[in-house]
């Protein structure tokens, strides 16, 4: 593994500990809400931040184990950081910011000015190279900083919420170009988000950080169709329902709704129903789906070519379906408007808990 | 951990131009100008004209002239060697007795510079403190050009390290940060990222230290003296003049050392002094 982390870090009343892995070229997101601890082990694997507790190891050193009194100070670690909100020197231009680390490494300021301009077109900045930073576009500023933090080739590069300081539009820009230019990136990278779009795009696999603990490690599609909590289901968008199963039939009770299982279970469970198993009829179906109940349409989004249409069932009960375009306009579906849905009994996962 | 969020800056409330002020608001506040622009009005209007030339011409006057740029220019840059670090160790450690160190830096800014000069004496004298030691080695303070540059340091630092210390510590260390994860050392960092970034504070603090410097006179009287060629600046020759009753060419050094302090007031005014 070219990157090998156990962190322990106590910040007051805060601690984080979290392990990870990640090889040579590939992704990990680390995907967690606001004061999930997120930039503290960003921090850390920095070198910005000492651990407590634990060992850090990039390649093949060690850069932070206090148990060996082992400390890289972040000028002597192989790691390059994109920071949140970039961080670019604004003294100097965007050619001089690529530059930096270079001339820090030592090279020639001639040297250093013509690797940082090989960098500058490599992400599509040519024309804008004397620029200073404030006269940036934020989409500009973030390919300054992507190059700044490879130029001098890092065995780790941490990505901290890349894309969080832009709009909408140019998000989707960006994002592109990222894993673009990240495609030609031979290091490991850990990209820390708070957006699990943004995971699920770019990540090989994805961690998810909560309350300072990793409450789950997984391939993006482990992890959307097997959440192991109600924050990840939500994050993911998939339909985590706690619930208890009466253990008469093959039934499980959840608020108002009564749901058929395919196995029969005994005593407190969740159910989780992926989105796209939903179905949705605009009267009471017929036919075999035991599991039907009316609702009221509580929320239109697009996911891609997909749309997710949120409905309520009852009071605290609300199931997501994940619909093609032509089914919304068939079905005719608006926001509180009536409709039914359907699950085959076969399609839902009940873990007992 | 958490996401520090870009704080948009506040909408400026307090923006001049906006209010009517009463009536004797206005009568004061303008008796408070008055107060500044009546003596400046009166040393130009009694002003010798017709002997500027063989006023400032006169050896004893170009000799002060000259004393008082090099002094003021060293006293700065002795400022800058010391104060920057000085300030940097203020705003970015926390030692036991900063609270202490501060007030004792701020210190002269309140003192009366006579004070100041008599503990200059006390220390840096023949039987002083630290002179003792030093005049052993040869080195004299008092009465000698070092003096005056000691006294002026004295009273003229404390400007540039409170304006600088406050640049340190509004300075978005984070910067720093990414300059250390680019490979810069402590040192470089200071160098490259740090010093560019408070330059503005850096310049205001410098300036205002050697405008200070440059019109020292009571520290520099009671500990340098006021020996014509060594120790007798600008300020002093302009005493000496008025106590001689020579009131023309008092008056025409004075307009001297004002029109140099307006000069830099008006230069730096947008650039440097809104850091302040």
């Amino acid at each position: 593994m070219s990157v090998d982390a156990a962190v322990r870090v106590a910040i007051g009343a805060f601690t984080l500990e979290a392990e990870l892995q990640v090889g040579d070229g590939e992704m990990l997101a680390v995907l967690g809400p606001n004061g999930a601890g997120k930039t503290t082990l960003l921090r850390a694997l920095a070198g910005l931040l000492p651990i407590d507790g634990g060992h850090i190891c990039v390649g093949e050193s060690v850069v932070d184990d206090p148990v060996a009194h082992v400390f890289i100070p972040p000028e002597h670690r192989s790691i390059g950081v994109v920071f949140q909100d970039y961080l670019l020197f604004a003294h100097m231009s965007a050619r001089d910011n690529v530059a930096f680390g270079l001339r820090e490494h030592g090279l020639g300021r001639s040297e250093a000015r013509a690797r940082a301009d090989a960098l500058i077109e490599a992400v599509g900045l040519t024309d804008r190279s004397t620029a200073r930073p404030r006269a940036l576009s934020g989409g500009q500023a973030q390919r300054v900083a992507l190059a700044r933090a490879l130029a001098t080739e890092p065995r780790l590069l941490l990505l901290d919420e890349p894309l969080a300081a832009l709009d909408v539009q140019t998000r989707a820009d960006t994002r592109r170009q990222m894993r673009e230019i990240l495609g030609r990136f031979q290091g490991a990278r850990i990209l820390v988000t708070h957006d699990p779009v943004d995971a699920l795009a770019l990540a090989d696999r994805i961690l998810i950080l909560e309350h300072g603990a990793v409450v789950q490690v997984g391939t993006p599609d482990e992890i959307t169709t097997r959440p192991r909590s109600q924050y990840v289901a939500d994050l993911v968008g998939v339909n985590l329902l706690r619930g208890r199963a009466t253990g008469e039939g093959n039934r499980v009770q959840v608020g108002d709704m009564l749901l058929t299982t395919a196995d029969r279970h005994v005593g407190n469970v969740v159910v989780i129903i992926p989105p796209t198993a939903v179905v949705l009829h605009p009267h009471r179906p017929d036919g075999s789906a035991r599991n039907a109940w009316p609702g009221t349409v509580a929320g239109l989004e697009h996911l891609g070519t997909r749309r997710r249409v949120r409905v309520q069932v009852s009071d605290g009960v609300a199931v997501v379906a994940e619909v093609t375009p032509a089914a919304v306009s068939e079905l005719g579906l608006v926001d509180g408007g009536p409709v039914w849905l359907a699950v085959k009994a076969t399609e839902l996962e009940v873990f007992p808990i | 951990m958490g996401v520090p969020t870009r704080t948009e800056a506040p909408a400026r409330r307090n923006t001049p131009g906006r209010e009517s002020a009463p009536t004797s608001v206005i009568v004061l506040a303008a008796l408070g100008a008055l107060f500044f622009l009546i003596p400046l009005a009166g040393l130009l209007w009694r002003a010798p004209w017709s002997a500027v030339w063989t006023t400032l011409s006169s050896h004893d006057a170009q000799t002060a002239l000259r004393l008082s740029l090099v002094t003021s220019l060293a006293s700065t840059g002795i400022a800058i060697v010391l104060g920057v670090p000085l300030a940097w160790v203020q705003a970015r450690v926390a030692y036991p007795g900063r609270r202490l160190v501060r007030a004792v830096t701020i210190l002269p800014m309140v003192l009366p510079p006579v004070v100041g000069g008599i503990a200059l004496l006390l220390a840096f004298g023949r039987r002083g403190l630290v002179g003792q030691p030093l005049d052993r080695v040869g080195v004299h303070l008092p009465f000698h050009v070092l003096g005056a540059i000691a006294a002026e340091t004295f009273v003229a630092m404390p400007f540039l390290v409170l304006t600088v210390e406050a640049a340190f510590r509004s300075a978005d260390r984070r910067y720093e940060d990414a300059a250390r994860t680019l490979g810069a050392s402590r040192l470089s960092v200071f160098r490259r990222i740090t010093l560019p970034t408070i330059r503005p504070a850096l310049i205001a603090g410098a300036v205002l230290c050697w405008a200070r410097a440059l019109g020292e006179f009571g520290a520099t009287i009671t500990f340098a003296g006021n020996a014509a060629g060594k120790t007798q600046t600008l300020p002093l020759f302009v005493y000496i003049k008025l106590e001689e009753g020579n009131t023309d060419a008092a008056i025409m050094l004075s307009l001297v050392l004002l029109a140099v302090s307006l000069v830099v007031l008006v230069s730096l005014r947008d650039r440097w002094l809104s850091v302040l």
